[in-house]
């Protein structure tokens, strides 16, 4: 194979040389070096060739605009549901009763950025560590096992996390609560950040590893501030998608947070989630609450956005730094940087 | 040049050790015994085992899956593969440079040539720190190319400054062997020069293998010159004699050029 390609291309650059030598001659000797010599088939060729390329630029064109139009209609379609909903007691107010007006989903945007901060507080580290040992340790029989289980786990159904959660922490508990809810929403964040997290260090090469352990590191000291953090900006992005997924699951918080119509942040009550605010209100019969189900929809695509939003700029701001070292600089260097 | 010169750096000696990756053997019962202090040039056809020789005095090659090494190595009066070796201590005595530069790109240029000597424990902080790094980067004459940028990134220098980066990063925990694989491989003849010369100067303090495709670097820099083909070695020999009379019709056939 490779010799065949290097047969190619030594023949092509003998052709160029010639062309470049005696180019009359070999237009002569070849059909479309001939019609090359003829201006106007050469500004056909040309015409031809630039109709193409707009061609091609316009369908990338469509192609893009018709993958965010759906972002675009579900913003649209939250704003103009929700409008008549959003007041600052929407922000304010916990869900008032039936019938009443002037209730918000205060309770609900707090319980999901618990429910949310504990979910990753569990699911991130330990994908992370999982991802690592899966990948560091690629070839092993355990590593293997931890890949496949993982993989396994990414595609379960979110509900039977809430179901086995339910099971694991509830039923010996007694009671549904914030603490249940988080820990479901962290198994469901562990299979992606592990899988994601094996990707991205697979992708350092395995040269810093090797340079890292011959310089005398530790294994663990290599992985840890060697690899890993080569393969950070990767893991911080996958781990956002995850999150983001997380924050907006039903399924598993159905019997486990279980949802609360009154202010708590206890991690030991039940507690309100936008998700199962939104999936409550939404099938309500009552119009005011069907707006607040858009409104609460709206602000959880803010939310994410946001964090989105943050976790990149704090990254690339942090790149851009390189981690400046953190000992005071000694001041013959000053001196040296003076000169 | 056949004489080496008076040092304290130890001596390297490798005796029948066999090395594979799987069920392909990579070195076969290769001995060799590499001067204190000198500059041993290793030679030969690519996939002959260069790297591999290297790999397995800091056992590196281990790290490989499946890798396999038999026989004994010493690096002065240490064992290499006795079971009691801590090889994390082996390695920090026994700086390596690769054939593409490997600088760590989160870091810094002053915190790539801090880290090993972090690595290594109760490591000095501060002005003692800033010191050995300074001492490190001079002693791989990039000193005055990067005193203006100690905090950049390690990966906005130049090829040929990042191999010199890793040298100083290597040299900064003061090892006593320096493995080099094709270390000039990916630079220019410029950036060569700079390392060869670097090279010559440390030659004396530390004890050098250098794995090269380049029979003139071999030629230029180094006292002993090793031959191997198909993971025998073939020859080891002064490197004055192995390029004017060597003993081995394929040494000669290699060292002018007739295969590899």
């Amino acid at each position: 194979m490779a010799r065949v390609a290097r047969a190619t291309i030594a023949s092509a650059s003998r052709v160029f040389y010639r062309v470049m030598e005696r180019p009359e001659a070999v237009a002569a000797s070849s059909k479309i070096a001939l019609s090359e010599r003829e201006p106007a088939a050469r500004a056909r060729r040309l015409a031809r060739r630039r109709t193409h390329g707009r061609v091609m630029i316009s369908l990338t064109w469509i192609a893009g605009t018709v993958a965010i139009l759906p972002l675009v209609a579900i913003v649209l379609y939250l704003m103009v549901g929700g409008a008549s909903a959003f007041s600052p007691s929407f922000f304010t107010n916990v869900p008032a009763p039936a019938g009443a007006r002037g209730g918000g989903m205060a309770n609900a945007i707090v319980g999901t950025m618990l429910l949310v901060g504990i979910g990753a507080g569990i699911g991130v580290p330990i994908g992370i560590g999982a991802g690592l040992f899966a990948a560091e340790r690629r070839g092993t029989r355990r590593a293997t096992i931890v890949a496949f289980v993982a993989d396994v786990l990414s595609g379960l159904p979110s509900i039977v996390l809430g179901v086995f959660v339910w099971e694991l922490v509830v039923r010996p508990s007694g009671r549904f609560s914030a603490l249940a809810g988080g820990i479901a929403l962290g198994l469901l964040i562990i299979p992606l950040v592990t899988r994601a997290t094996e990707e991205m260090v697979k992708l350092v090469p395995s040269a810093l590893n090797e340079a890292a352990v011959a310089l005398g590191f530790s294994k663990w000291r290599s992985a840890s501030t060697v690899v890993l953090r080569t393969a950070m900006p990767g893991i911080v992005t996958a781990s956002l998608v995850a999150i983001s997924r997380a924050a907006g699951e039903t399924a598993p918080l159905l019997f486990t947070a279980f949802g609360n119509a009154y202010w708590s942040v206890s991690l030991v009550r039940p507690i309100a989630a936008l998700p199962l605010q939104i999936f409550a209100y939404a099938q309500s019969p009552y119009d005011d609450w069907r707006a607040q189900a858009w409104a609460g929809a709206l602000v959880l695509l803010v939310m994410i956005a946001a964090m989105s939003l943050l976790a990149r700029s704090v990254l690339r701001a942090r790149l851009a730094l390189v981690r400046g070292s953190r000992i005071e600089r000694p001041s013959t260097i000053d001196a040296e940087r003076g000169v | 040049m056949n004489t080496a010169p008076r040092t304290t750096a130890p001596s390297l000696e490798l005796r029948h050790v066999t090395a594979g990756y799987g069920p392909r053997s990579a070195l076969r019962d290769v001995s060799l015994t590499c001067r204190g202090g000198a500059i041993t040039a290793v030679i030969g056809p690519s996939g002959c085992g260069k790297s591999t020789l290297l790999r397995c005095v800091n056992r590196l090659h281990e790290l490989t899956p499946r890798a396999s090494v038999t026989g004994s190595v010493r690096v002065g009066a240490q064992d290499v593969y006795a079971p009691e070796t801590d090889t994390i201590a082996l390695r920090r005595g026994i700086g390596m440079l690769f054939q593409v530069p490997t600088p760590f790109p989160t870091m810094s240029v002053y915190d790539n040539v801090a880290s090993g000597i972090r690595a290594a424990g109760n490591a000095p902080r501060g002005s003692a720190l800033a010191d050995r790094v300074e001492r490190s980067l001079r002693r791989a004459g990039l000193w005055s190319e990067v005193v203006d940028r100690l905090d950049g990134s390690a990966v906005a220098l130049s090829g040929g400054q990042q191999q010199r980066l890793c040298l100083a990063r290597a040299l900064a925990v003061e090892p006593h062997v320096l493995l080099l694989d094709e270390p000039t491989a990916s630079l220019d003849p410029l950036g060569t020069q700079r390392i060869e010369e670097l090279l010559y100067e440390l030659r004396g303090e530390v004890t050098i293998v250098i794995v090269t495709h380049n029979m003139q670097q071999a030629a230029r820099i180094s006292d002993d010159t090793v031959f191997l083909l198909d993971g025998a070695l073939i020859e080891a020999a002064p490197t004055r004699r192995m390029f004017t009379a060597p003993s081995d019709q394929r040494t000669e056939a290699y060292v002018t050029g007739r295969f590899g």
